[in-house]
Formats: C-alpha cells, sequence, structure tokens
C-alpha cells in the first residue's frame, strides 16, 4: 500500500474536489427515471424496481450510466477511474461473461466418453434413483436426486453399472447429467459477477471476478463431470448472491422484494446443506451476516421494538424454518423415492430395513413380544454391526479359555439363540422382561454364552465370550441380565425396537462387540466381547431381530415401523458415522489443507498413460497465485486502513468510500473464504483437492474487489490523467494475463493425449512448473 | 554532618493480613501430612517413571505434554535425593524407602497452596472489594478436588499455579500502563506474564488456550491503545513492540528453554529410542551410537547397509529379506511372482544387511580409495546372506494389488527377466551432487524401468511371510511421503571377496570414529513433532469421562485404595461449589446479554464504570472457563475429571464477581429492595458483606466435607468400604471398625 500511509490527505484529483456528492443522481436529473439497459433480465432487477433509495439498488444511482443512444447526456464530473465504467451498462457484460461462461463449460462436453473419477459414485448414486434402489452414503440426498431426476428427463434409464473409472458409456445417454451440472457450474460465474457487482460498486471488479472464475481451468473441469461440486457451489453462491441482494434492500423492510431475496437466501442454504454437509459453512456466513445485521437494526434507536421483533420473525421464518421445513422434505423424498432394498440395507437398523421391499425384514410376520423359549437372532446397533454368531470351532490354544467361539459375522447368521431360563415345559408362555436374568443357548450347537475373566482375543481389557455346556447345561457364568435402554424393570421386550443390554452376572460385564476382526482362525468375524467398563455406546447394544416362537401370534412388522422423524434422525447418525470413519490410514500420502491455495497437486480425473485421453483437475496456476497473493495483499491493505482510521487519519470521501468497500464487502468475502478453508484443518477425515473449489470462488471474488480497490487508491494518489491510465491499464493487464494463462492450460480441463509433459515433444512441455502435478 | 541522626529512622511495612493469613492457611492444608500415604497414587505411577529416567538421564518421549512439567516434578525428586531406583508398575504400591515421597510430592503442593493467594490478587487486581477476593481464595482454598490433586505428584495444580499467575502479572500490569509505563514494575509485570504463560504451555499443552485468552485480551487492549490519538506514534509503536517481545519473543524462546534443557540433560539412550530417527539416536550415549559409533560417513559402491525406514509407523522397521518365497497364490487366488520375499523387519538382524553395488561392476568390495555413491546414481543392492538383487517388477503386491511386488530376483527362467536397477534420490540434499551419507540422509530408491518408489505399505504380511511388514514399489508417487523415505543406519565398507567370509564380516560389529551430533534446532524440530504426533493406542479406562458429565460432577476417579484397611482417596468437587459456579456463569451470562441489548438500545442499566469492570472481569473469568473446557469436546484422547480443574478455577473466581455484583447494583434497585432485606439492615457495607455471606454456606459445608479427608473416619457401614459409601466425601480415608 503506497499511498495510504502518507498520502491519504492528498486530495485525489482537483475534478474531485468539487463539492458533488457521492450520488451522482442528484447531478444527474432524471437518473432514475432512465430506461434500464435490460431491464427485462428479472434475476436482478427484483430488488426494488419501484423504489430506489440511497442504498437499495445504489449500484444504479451512484454510476452514471448512459443508455444506448443517449451520449450527449451532460455526465457528472468523472473520477479517475470512471472512464472504464462509465461508458459500459450493466447488462451487456453480464451477457457476455455468461455467454463465455456456458461456452467454456460445455464446450467438448461429452469428452471423454467414459467415467470419470467419482462419476462412479455419483453416476451410479443417480442411478439407483432412477431404479428406486435403497443405498447408503455420507452426504445428504439433494445432489444426487437432482442427479438422478437430470438423468431421467434426459432419457437415461439407470441401467449403466457406473463400476469403476474408465468404463465406457457406449449407447447410454450420459450427457444430460454432465450437462445439468455444466448448466449449475456455468451458472456460477454470473452468480459471482453480480455478487461483486452488489458489494463493489464497480464493474471492473465484478468483471475481473468473472473472468478469474471462466478462465480457470479447476472452476470448468470441475463442473463438466457429473459430481456433487457444482450443485453445492450453485447453492452456495446463490445463498451468497441473495444474502448480498437482501442485504442491500436493507433500506425499505418488508417489501416484496426484501422477501424475495430473503426467502431465497433460505432455500439455497437449505440447498446447500442438502449436497453435502459442507453446506454448513454458508450456513455459518448467512448466520454471522444476519446476527450483525439485526445488531445494527437493535442499535438503530428509531426502530420500535415491535418492529425489531418483526424483523427478528422474518429472519427466523425465512432462514431457520424455511431451510429446516425444505430440509426435511428432500429427505421425505428420498426416503419415498427409494422404497426396494440395496446395497445400503446393512448401514441402517432392523426397524429401518423393514421399510425396504425385497428386505427379508420386509412384512415379515413375527411375534411381538420375547419369551422364554423363543429362537431369535440378535444384532448389533454399531453401524454395520453384524449378527451375534457361534460355530462349532473353538478358540486355538493360548487365546483365552479353550472353548467355543462366539462373534459377530456381517452376514444374516442362521445361528439362532433361543432365551431360555425356566426349563420347564409348562404350554403357558412367560414373557421375558426387562432385568430378567436369563441364559441364551446357542440353537445349532445347544451351547450357552459364556463370558469369564479370561482376556478377549484382540481387546485384552476385555473379558472373552465364548459357548459353554452342553445341551443347556453350564455353569453360574451362563447367566445375563437382559435390559432395555430407558426403561424401567417389568416391561416386556420387542422384536426390532428394543434396545437390549445383556449384563453379565457373575462379572458384571456387557456384551458387546469390540469392532476388530478375528484373525484367520475366527474366519475373520468380528470379535465379541464383554467389556467392564459400563458405557453407553451402540457397541454394546442389541435388538432382536428373526424371532420365532410357535405359541405366540404373529403380527405384522408394520406396526413397528419407524416414524419419519426417527429414520430421519437414523439416517443422520450413520452418515455422521460414516463421514467419520474416513479416515486416512498411516502410510497413506494424502492431500493436506495447506497443499490447496498454492496449486500444489491436482487430481487425476481420467487416464494415465501416454495414449490416454487425459484430464486432470489443476487450478490455472496463474489464477490461483494470483488469488494467494491477493489474500495477503487484503490483509495488508485492510490492516493500514483500520490503523490508519483508528489513528484518526482524515480521510477524503472517495477514500472513505474505497475504505467502505474494502473492509465492509472485502471483509464479508474474506469471511466467506475464511469460513469455507479454515474449517479443514480441524478435520480428521481424508480431504482432497476440490474440497477447496467453494474458498477458492471466494478468493476470487476477493481479488477482484482487492484489485479494484488497489488501483483505485493508486489512480487517486496520482495526477488524474496518469491515474486513469494507471486504473484503465492495471485492469487490462490483468484481464489479459488471464487469458493468455488459460489459453496455455486449457489443456488440463478440455483433454491431452500424447505424451506427457515432461516429454519436451509434449503440447504441455515446458508447463510442469511445479514437481508434483502429474500430466 | 551528623544530621540524619536528627530525625529518628523509621521503617514503615504494610503486610496485608489477609494474604499472609490465606498463604499460610493454603500452606497448611496443602501440605500437612504430604506423604501420607506412602504409596503410588492413580498417575503418580505414571509421572513417576519420567522422574526416574531423569534421575537416570535416560531419554524417553512422553506424548502427553511437553516435558517442563516432568522436569519440575523431577527436580523435587532431585530435591530429595532420589535416585531413581523404584519400579512404577502399579497404583497401590508401596514406596521403598529410598522414594522421598515428601519432598515429590512438595512442588505441586506449594503450587496448589499459592493458587489461594494469587486468587485474592486477582480480584483485587480486577478491583473488586476485598471481601469478595477473600471469598474467592476461601472457595478455592476449600475445594476438595483441588486439595487432592495438589497433594501428590500430579500436575494439574502446576498449571493452575502458572495460569493464575500470568493472569495476576497481566492485570498488575495493564493496571500500572494507566500511570506509569515503562517503569521497572510495569517491565516486571508485563515480562512475568510472558514467563507465566510459557511455564503454563510448558507443564502441559492446555496452558496455550489461556495464553491465547490473554493474547487476545492484550491485544483488544493494544487495540485501545491505537485509538488514543494523545500518544504519538512513535510511543505507540514502543508500546506494541514491548508487548509483542514480551507475549511473543520470550515465551518462544522459554518453551525453546525447556526443551533445550531436556536434552541437554537427557543424554542416555533409553526405552524410547526406536520411535526417533537413527541421526536422533546416534547422537544419544549408548545404543545406536554405540553400534554407528565410528562408522564411515559416506556411502560407497561395495557398503554393507542396514536401511531403516524414516517413517517410522506402525513400528520403526528396517528392509529385509530372508530365504523364503512369495507363495505361488494367495488365498484370494491371485497369483505371485514366487520369488524371494522383500518385508520391513522390527527387530535387528544379519538379514536386514544389503551391498550397494555398481551395476556395471562384478565385485562386492569398496575400491580403495573408495567411490561415493551420489543423489541420482543409480545402484543395485544385493541382500547380503542370500546375494540375491532387490528388484520389482508389473506383479501385484501381496496386500496392496495397486502397487508393483517387490522381491529379490531368483531366475526361474521364465520370460521374467531380472530389473534390479534403482536410482538413488537424496531427498534431503543440499546440491544435486551430494553424497549419500549414513544416518543423515533421506534416501528415496526410484526403480529405474518402471519408476515405481520402494515403499513400507504399513500393512503386516500373513502367516507365510511371519506377520513382517509388506514392501511395496508405489508407482503412482503421490508427492512425498515418509513411507518413501529410507536411511543407512548401519554402515562398514565391506571388504570380503568370498561369500563365507562375507558372511562372517556381516556378523560382526561395524567399528571406526565419526560422531554426528544434530543441532539443538534439528533434535528439537523431531522431538515436537514425535511428541505431537505420537499416538497411543486409545485406552479406555473405568474412570474416563466426558466433558459433559464434568459441569454436573456426575463422574470420580478413585485414586487409591488401601486392599487391607479399605483407605482410600477419592477425586470429586465440592458439590456445593460446583453447582453455585455453574449457577454463577448462568448468571452471568445472561445478565451480559441483558446488559448487552439494553445498551444497544441506550438504556444503561449500571454506570459506566461497574459496566466495564463487569465485561473486564467476565472476560477473564468465563472467557477462561470457556477456553479450558470447550476445547475438550474436540479431543478424541481419553479424558478424566482432572482435567476439568483449572476451568473449575476460573469459574470459582466468577462467583464473589457475580455475587458482589448482585448485591452493589441489584440489590440497590429500589425496586429489588424488599428481597434484600440484609442489604437494607446493614447499610453502607451491605455490598462487601454480601459478598461474604452467601457464600458463607457454600464455604461452610464445603469445610465439613474436607473435614474428614484431614482426620481418618471411620465408615459407618460395616461392610461396605465401597466407593458409593464415601461418595459426597472429598477426600476420605475409610478404615472399617
Amino acid at each position: 500500500m503506497p499511498c495510504e500511509g502518507t498520502r491519504l490527505r492528498f486530495p485525489p484529483c482537483p475534478t474531485a474536489r468539487t463539492p458533488f456528492p457521492l450520488m451522482p443522481c442528484a447531478v444527474v436529473p432524471g437518473c432514475r427515471r432512465l430506461p434500464r439497459v435490460g431491464a427485462q433480465m428479472t434475476l436482478a432487477v427484483g430488488c426494488c424496481q419501484a423504489e430506489s433509495g440511497p442504498r437499495c439498488g445504489g449500484l444504479r444511482q451512484r454510476r452514471p450510466r448512459r443508455p444506448a443512444g443517449e451520449p450527449s447526456r451532460p455526465s457528472p464530473p468523472p473520477r479517475a477511474w470512471a472512464p472504464l465504467e462509465a461508458p459500459v451498462g450493466v447488462w451487456a457484460p453480464l451477457a457476455s461473461i455468461t455467454l463465455l461462461s456456458f461456452a467454456s463449460r460445455f464446450y467438448r462436453l461429452s469428452e471423454p466418453p467414459h467415467v470419470c473419477w467419482d462419476e462412479t459414485h455419483f453416476g451410479k448414486m443417480g442411478s439407483y434413483y432412477i431404479n428406486r434402489t435403497f443405498f447408503f452414503d455420507v452426504h445428504p440426498p439433494l445432489g444426487k436426486m437432482l442427479i438422478g431426476l437430470a438423468g431421467y428427463l434426459s432419457g437415461y434409464n439407470g441401467t449403466f453399472p457406473f463400476q469403476k473409472p474408465g468404463d465406457r458409456y457406449g449407447h447410454h445417454n450420459y450427457i444430460g447429467m454432465r450437462g445439468f451440472c455444466a448448466f449449475l457450474g456455468s451458472c456460477l460465474v454470473p452468480f459471482a459477477y453480480l455478487i461483486v457487482l452488489e458489494l463493489s460498486k464497480s464493474l471492473s471488479a465484478a468483471l475481473l471476478a468473472a473472468s478469474i472464475l471462466i478462465f480457470d481451468t479447476g472452476c470448468i473441469t470441475l463442473s463438466q463431470y457429473i459430481l456433487l461440486d457444482p450443485i453445492l457451489m450453485f447453492f452456495l453462491m446463490g445463498a451468497v448472491l441473495s444474502m448480498v441482494k437482501y442485504n442491500s434492500c436493507a433500506v425499505r423492510p418488508f417489501s416484496a422484494p426484501w422477501w424475495f431475496w430473503l426467502s431465497l437466501t433460505g432455500v439455497n442454504l437449505a440447498g446447500a446443506i442438502g449436497v453435502k454437509f459442507v453446506g454448513l459453512f454458508v450456513v455459518l456466513l448467512v448466520g454471522l451476516n444476519t446476527v450483525y445485521d439485526l445488531w445494527e437494526l437493535l442499535g438503530d434507536l428509531s426502530l420500535s421494538l415491535v418492529t425489531l421483533g418483526k424483523h427478528l420473525l422474518a429472519r427466523v421464518f425465512c432462514l431457520i424454518l424455511l431451510p429446516l421445513v425444505l430440509y426435511t422434505a428432500q429427505f421425505a423424498v428420498h426416503f419415498a423415492v427409494l422404497n426396494k432394498s440395496g446395497p445400503g440395507d446393512g448401514f441402517f437398523s432392523s426397524a429401518f430395513q423393514s421399510r425396504l421391499i425385497g428386505n427379508n425384514l420386509h412384512n415379515v410376520s413375527v411375534p411381538e413380544h420375547l419369551a422364554y423359549g423363543s429362537v431369535i437372532t440378535m444384532k448389533n446397533l454399531r453401524m454395520a454391526g453384524g449378527y451375534l454368531h457361534s460355530h462349532w470351532h473353538l478358540y486355538p490354544e493360548g487365546v483365552g479359555a479353550r472353548q467355543q467361539q462366539v462373534s459377530v459375522s456381517l452376514y444374516h447368521s442362521l445361528s439362532l439363540l433361543p432365551a431360555s431360563d425356566h426349563l420347564d415345559p409348562s404350554c403357558s408362555v412367560e414373557f421375558v422382561r426387562h432385568g430378567d436374568v436369563i441364559r441364551l443357548e446357542h440353537k445349532e450347537t445347544s451351547r450357552n454364552l459364556h463370558s469369564h475373566q479370561h482376556e478377549a482375543p484382540m481387546t485384552r481389557k476385555h473379558f472373552q465370550v465364548t459357548g459353554y455346556g452342553i445341551n443347556g447345561t453350564g455353569d453360574a457364568n451362563d447367566f445375563w441380565r437382559i435390559e432395555v435402554v430407558g426403561r424401567k424393570s417389568g416391561k416386556r421386550i420387542k422384536v426390532l425396537r428394543s434396545q437390549i443390554r445383556l449384563t453379565h452376572l457373575a462379572t458384571g460385564c456387557i456384551l458387546g462387540s469390540s469392532g476388530k476382526t478375528l484373525p484367520k482362525w475366527g474366519w475373520e468375524q468380528v470379535e465379541v466381547t464383554c467389556t467392564p467398563y459400563v458405557k453407553e455406546t451402540p457397541n454394546a447394544l442389541w435388538n432382536v431381530e428373526d424371532h420365532i416362537n410357535p405359541k405366540l401370534p404373529n403380527i405384522s412388522l408394520d406396526v413397528l415401523k419407524p416414524s419419519f422423524p426417527e429414520i430421519l434422525l437414523e439416517s443422520h447418525m450413520v452418515m455422521i458415522r460414516g463421514n467419520s470413519g474416513l479416515k486416512p490410514k498411516e502410510n497413506e500420502v494424502t492431500s493436506k489443507p495447506w497443499h490447496w491455495p498454492i496449486n500444489y497437486q491436482g487430481l487425476r480425473f481420467s487416464g494415465v498413460n501416454e495414449t490416454d485421453y487425459r484430464v486432470y483437475l489443476l487450478g490455472n496456476p496463474v489464477v490461483w497465485w494470483l488469488n494467494l497473493v491477493t489474500i495477503g495483499l487484503y490483509l495488508l491493505m485492510a490492516t493500514c486502513t483500520i490503523v490508519a482510521i483508528k489513528r484518526g487519519a482524515q480521510l477524503t470521501v472517495e477514500f472513505k468510500e474505497l475504505s467502505e468497500v474494502l473492509l465492509h464487502s472485502g471483509g464479508k468475502i474474506m469471511l466467506g473464504w475464511l469460513l469455507h478453508y479454515l474449517p479443514f484443518f480441524m478435520m480428521g477425515r481424508v480431504l482432497y483437492f476440490h474440497h477447496y473449489f467453494p474458498a477458492m470462488l471466494f478468493s476470487s471474488m476477493l481479488t477482484g474487489i482487492t484489485w479494484d480497490t488497489l488501483l483505485k487508491f493508486c489512480a487517486g494518489c496520482l495526477s488524474c490523467s496518469m491515474g486513469k491510465r494507471v486504473y484503465t491499464y492495471g485492469m487490462l493487464a490483468l484481464m489479459l494475463l488471464i487469458v493468455y494463462s488459460f489459453y496455455l492450460f486449457h489443456p488440463l480441463s478440455y483433454g491431452m493425449v500424447g505424451p506427457m509433459a515432461s516429454d519436451p515433444n509434449s503440447p504441455m512441455a515446458g508447463l510442469r512448473w511445479l514437481e508434483s502435478w502429474e500430466f | 554532618m551528623l544530621g540524619f541522626l536528627k530525625q529518628p529512622v523509621v521503617v514503615t511495612a504494610e503486610i496485608n493480613m489477609n494474604l499472609v493469613a490465606l498463604t499460610v492457611m493454603g500452606l497448611v492444608n496443602r501440605l500437612w501430612a504430604l506423604s501420607y500415604p506412602r504409596a503410588v497414587v492413580f498417575d503418580e505411577v505414571y509421572y513417576g517413571q519420567f522422574v526416574s529416567l531423569y534421575m537416570k538421564r535416560i531419554f524417553f518421549v512422553d506424548d502427553s505434554g511437553p516435558p517442563f512439567g516432568h522436569m519440575l516434578l523431577a527436580f523435587g525428586g532431585y530435591l530429595g535425593g532420589f535416585d531413581g531406583n523404584f519400579l512404577w508398575n502399579r497404583i497401590g504400591a508401596e514406596y521403598s524407602m529410598n522414594v522421598p515421597v515428601w519432598s515429590l510430592r512438595l512442588l505441586p503442593a506449594l503450587t496448589g497452596a499459592l493458587c489461594v493467594p494469587l486468587a485474592y490478587q486477582i480480584l483485587v487486581e480486577l478491583h473488586f472489594s476485598h471481601c469478595a477476593a477473600f471469598g474467592a481464595a476461601l472457595l478455592i482454598l476449600f475445594e476438595n478436588s483441588l486439595i487432592t490433586q495438589s497433594r501428590l505428584m500430579l500436575l494439574e495444580s502446576v498449571l493452575i499455579f502458572f495460569i493464575l499467575l500470568a493472569i495476576l502479572s497481566y492485570l498488575k500490569f495493564y493496571n500500572l500502563q494507566k500511570c506509569s509505563p515503562f517503569t521497572a514494575g510495569w517491565w516486571f509485570w508485563l515480562l512475568l506474564t510472558g514467563v507465566a504463560c510459557s511455564c503454563a504451555v510448558g507443564v502441559k499443552y492446555m496452558g496455550l488456550f489461556t495464553y491465547m485468552l490473554l493474547l487476545a485480551i492484550a491485544g483488544v487492549h493494544s487495540w485501545h491503545l491505537i485509538g488514543d490519538q494523545t500518544l504519538s506514534n512513535v510511543s505507540v509503536l514502543c508500546h506494541l513492540l514491548a508487548r509483542g517481545l514480551a507475549l511473543v519473543v520470550v515465551p518462544v524462546a522459554m518453551y525453546l528453554s525447556f526443551f533445550y534443557v531436556h536434552l541437554t540433560v537427557l543424554y542416555r539412550s533409553g526405552p524410547h529410542d526406536q520411535i526417533m530417527t537413527s541421526a536422533f539416536q546416534a547422537s544419544l550415549e549408548g545404543g545406536l551410537a554405540r553400534i554407528t559409533q565410528g562408522q564411515p560417513l559416506e556411502v560407497a559402491y561395495g557398503s554393507q547397509i542396514t536401511l531403516r525406514n524414516v517413517l517410522g509407523k506402525p513400528v520403526p522397521c528396517w528392509l529385509h529379506s530372508h530365504k523364503n518365497t512369495y507363495p505361488i497364490r494367495y488365498e484370494n487366488g491371485r497369483g505371485s511372482s514366487h520369488q524371494q520375499q522383500v518385508t520391513c523387519y522390527p527387530f535387528k538382524d544379519v538379514n536386514n544387511w544389503w551391498i550397494v553395488k555398481d551395476p556395471g561392476m562384478q565385485q562386492l568390495v569398496v575400491s580403495n580409495p573408495p567411490r561415493p555413491v551420489r543423489h541420482g546414481h543409480i545402484v543395485q543392492l544385493v541382500h547380503g546372506i542370500t546375494t540375491r538383487y532387490l528388484n520389482t517388477h508389473d506383479v501385484a503386491a501381496p496386500l496392496s494389488p495397486h502397487s508393483q511386488e517387490i522381491s529379490c530376483y531368483i531366475d526361474y527362467n521364465i520370460s521374467m527377466p531380472a530389473q534390479n536397477l534403482w536410482r538413488v534420490e537424496i531427498v534431503n540434499r543440499e546440491s544435486d551432487t551430494d553424497v549419500w551419507k549414513t544416518i543423515l540422509s533421506e534416501v528415496r530408491f526410484v526403480h529405474v524401468n518402471t519408476s515405481a518408489v520402494l515403499k513400507l505399505s504399513g500393512a503386516s504380511l500373513p502367516e507365510w511371510g511371519y506377520r513382517q511388514l509388506e514392501i511395496i514399489g508405489e508407482k503412482l508417487s503421490k508427492g512425498h511421503h515418509q513411507s518413501m523415505l529410507w536411511n543407512v543406519e548401519e554402515h562398514r565398507y565391506g571388504k570380503s571377496q568370498e561369500q563365507k567370509e562375507r558372511e562372517v564380516e556381516l556378523h560382526s560389529p561395524t567399528q571406526a570414529d565419526i560422531s554426528k551430533n544434530l543441532s539443538f534446532m534439528a533434535r528439537f524440530t523431531e522431538l515436537q513433532w514425535k511428541i505431537l504426533t505420537l499416538k497411543n493406542e486409545d485406552t479406555e479406562h473405568k474412570y474416563s469421562s466426558s466433558p459433559l458429565d464434568w459441569i454436573t460432577m456426575d463422574t470420580n476417579i478413585a485414586y487409591w485404595f488401601h486392599p487391607i484397611s479399605g483407605a482410600q482417596i477419592h477425586l470429586i468437587g465440592n458439590i456445593l461449589t460446583w453447582a453455585s459456579a455453574n449457577v454463577a456463569t448462568l448468571v452471568y451470562v445472561c445478565l451480559f446479554l441483558w446488559y448487552l441489548l439494553r445498551r444497544r438500545r441506550k438504556i444503561c442499566d449500571i454506570p459506566e464504570d461497574a459496566w466495564r469492570l463487569w465485561v473486564s472481569a467476565g472476560g477473564l473469568c468465563v472467557g477462561g472457563w470457556a477456553v479450558n473446557y470447550l476445547p475438550f469436546f474436540m479431543m478424541e484422547k481419553t479424558l478424566f475429571l482432572y482435567h476439568y480443574l483449572p476451568a473449575l478455577t476460573f469459574q470459582i473466581l466468577l462467583i464473589p464477581v457475580v455475587l458482589q455484583h448482585l448485591t452493589d447494583h441489584l440489590c440497590r434497585y429500589p425496586g429489588y429492595s424488599t428481597g434484600c432485606p440484609a442489604v437494607l439492615i446493614s447499610g453502607d457495607k451491605s455490598s462487601e458483606m454480601m459478598g461474604f455471606l452467601v457464600p458463607a454456606p457454600a464455604l461452610i459445608l464445603g469445610t465439613l466435607h474436607y473435614v474428614p479427608s484431614v482426620i481418618t473416619l471411620p465408615c459407618l457401614a460395616e461392610e461396605n468400604y465401597s466407593v458409593n459409601a464415601c461418595t459426597g466425601l472429598g477426600k476420605v480415608n475409610c478404615s472399617p471398625v
């Protein structure tokens, strides 16, 4: 920052010193009445079309615009940087960048005609929706539902298996799904343009931000395939855009546009969080912005408490309730559509599975309450937990007592365990109740479930669980107390619904599955232990799944079906556990968050060898490094400005306005970048390069605002004509740099064939600036 | 000349008897019968082993925190003349006569006792009444959990002491700031803040959060300073620089010095050597240094070497091969090359020896003069005992099918030629012609034909591979990872021409003479990194608890239990203090929000001064509580009730703050006066009285709880010495009647 420290107090340019006010409107009479160029584009006009207060739509008033065909209108005294903006309207650039954006994203969309990278997951999940087969994924369903819908509408019939990357699509119609993602990805550019325009009121800043996104190879590549990221980023930018728009409508609260943008923010938030949980960060951004907003309103003493209450309620309704309702609704659709049994069944509880057509729990009728003498199977409540299992094999020498193995088997085991205590075969049925002491006998081998103070095979601090005794005769270590979680004693035990805990009577330990796989002698099934640490974990909870008792009447399981809130809750628990289960292995090379802003390493989307059609996800290095430098630059400028203001520097009106843009608008975007980037440092799960792209969008917008402000500062410090030139040439140089670098690196997105970049004959020769890039 | 005699010599001393009384009371209740019980209590078993290692000067790595805390405990042992000979293996084991129990427990007890006057001072510096300050100190004094924790060889009380000291000195500094900046006192308190912060961080990493809080507070104050336009630019700059020096530079230097002392004191090799890199091990006395001492530095063609994987996870291991071959078919039906196995073996073995061979020459001895291997050279690696060549080819590895199998080549005369050329890439090279150095160089072996990189996959092979670790050739080498790096550990120049002689040579120990001392910074970086990344397997513990249990004290810890007499020690809080601390926090937060919202609407319930006081005291106490409590929700390690004690201390300080505020402002409000007859009666002094009166019941009850911990109380129920019988009593020595 060369200017502000010493020269801030200098008048920027003699013309600017004339006492013309901030609003050129006052000088240009009839500014409001000007026909808006492109006013037919309802998207951006909705706000305050009728009213133009000082803030709302201020962009249109502050900038003198000459509509086509009116060249000789008296214009206000121009500022140093005005010439670039003045003659150009707002809508013509918008149209052209939108066109460019669509062109760049749709160019060679069908190439390569095989499955690329994560298309194998998301394409497959789209097919599942078309086939209505239940599956499990760690992300919420909206993104995949939209992909499925796009595929369905474009005539894809859901039969392509999407087995692995590189599979040819053949006659299957995949363009519809890719086109849908590319469409959403293309919308990012106009969104960024409008956001920056609204925040900075500067056309060139908006153009710079837009061109960065248009010409970034990474954004192009990520938008061209069947992935969740373009969908996520669409909703994310949509949310930011509508947030910015409703902020600028603040002068006329409760007007139609104000409600429109506010509720659109809510809708977009629901969309963002419905695609990936990363959407939470944008929720946080909007939340912080809203809190700030309300704080400002609270400080405005002209507003009555009733009005404040209305403001608060409006925000609660649009930004909390509306997204919640929409979010829940998309799960309702998800569960309604996926009604057939599929690969995701095993992740869910027995009760959940009974909803799915084709699952062996569907429409089964079993006795409802557990009784002595029943034959049952027991399922562990851990995610993807298996069934309690035993077989004729003994624990090997040296592993606890040499008794029969008990384990958890992932497959639906046929080994059943009858609950029996009182051995009298009386005809009256006696129900098992909470708190009863029972013995469990394995049906196949007629041994009792048994535990003792030997250490378990894998988890040394737990006790071993075995099968013991002959024909039901065992010893005192065969007794277990059966308890239902959250019930008082005396209650019966329900099939499927009751969560059971089995406490060993003699040692006080609890039957559980440790989750560790036994070695080969245990047939690689999962270890069962008796844990002395009394903790409420799903590992130590079981439920009864199959239940046979000829003395009891069978009832249909329909009455036991879980309600919608229950399945909603359960699927979230499963998703959260699935997400935290994606841990990197010790010896794996993984992508680290600090790699991302420096564009350290990309991702191979398609192809490895020289003969393959290769696509490599890598940001345009010039753009990314420019973004990186800009972040440092922004911090420096913001610090200087804020300290200067704090030290009481006298700023001219123009500089005040600029610093307002820098601190306020830039601050919002900077906050967005921080919120979308920093949390990744604390995540334990496996991370990938493409996780940075939402943050990259913010970074690009920040670049637009920062450089525009910087050049205006410089222009303001120099003489008038000189300033103009510096500003114009600076902007042009940046744009040209971006376009030229895109020309160099475009094969990364649009496909490369031939020798790798290390070969001097390759078209990419000399462009492998970092050794870690793999193209 | 004798004029001075005309005036009497007067020494005026001002002694705050409150402070003296509190200190004495603190000392009495923390130090009384300190060496009872003469047995290992709870985590003493953990810290004790480190004290012993300090006494014996043996190097260790402890992932629970930086070394300063351990050093303080060891200092106690040093003062008591402890020789380190005690087997710390079991809680409840009786101490032998050579263990100076009293002096080992002295430091934690002293710091615990000094927390009492510190609490008093802090509230005084926050401009609260002496009565409130006295109340705070008494609450700390009679908090049983703090007493229990202070009287044993544990680190929490030391941590709390340094945290409180840092807060106090910052407050002193801030109060001096207004009248006399840049005086000696100002500098003293400022520097003491930095020093205390670094000590807190040095004891436990939890101290870091309080340090951050203080930095944030100092940042806010500096920001006000910047806005103060009566100061010149230069003086503002001086102020900022002084703060930067004292609060950033000094703590960093102190922290480094802890490690410097740690590494200087511990110079012998010990049980944790294996975790460290070869270079680090070689810098310790004994252990690897004895083996590697004097071996040749530069690896040459013909050198006999052992190669250690740099990552060392899951276990440190050496590149290894043995006579057995890969099974023709694996269990899952995939085929192998059936060539000789190459694995990574976690023990020293003669089969870990490899010979570096020049592909262009036949001999396996070092020429004279030796020809050193440099970065980028192509070598073959010959297994010493079997004389087979390290090889890789387009066959899937046994457990990682996406990578290539590594084998020692056996010519089966099928169309599978040997591909045994490897390029040596020194990763930590300084120039491209660097020589491959023993221990120091970290080397990647890149296969010439397939550009696969020799890598430890981390999986362990099944029975046929003797559960040794799998070695693979990683084809798609994504960046650099330590599992692909190898360093030469043992090294000698081979001299034997014949295989028989060579075998004898391989069995013999290496000799020669060079010592390679690492710089302090290199050793510090490595040790610090290992401390932060070392992961113990997650341990379940009977008394572990979740942070949510702490607020309501749903959990306790049985520290010690005498098997015969049934006497026991429990860590459990004073329930009244905990409950009132929770209430105080709740009241504070609610009132703060209420004032804040009302002030925004320009309604001022309390005078500006009172508001500032309220914010600063709350920021410190509630902030201190939050930063010492909330981070635990994100930690994955095993947590115990004692982790909550630093947070609790801050919360306790809040009780008198809230009480005094309530009496000063709310009860005086005309509308509330009927609710507070005491105020009306006692008039002017009321505010100070209330500050003390209200916590009084808590104090009395707290004392009652505390009494049994001092005297030995017979248990009421004869047979029942169980934990439940004594729950609610802070620390009880129960013996059956």
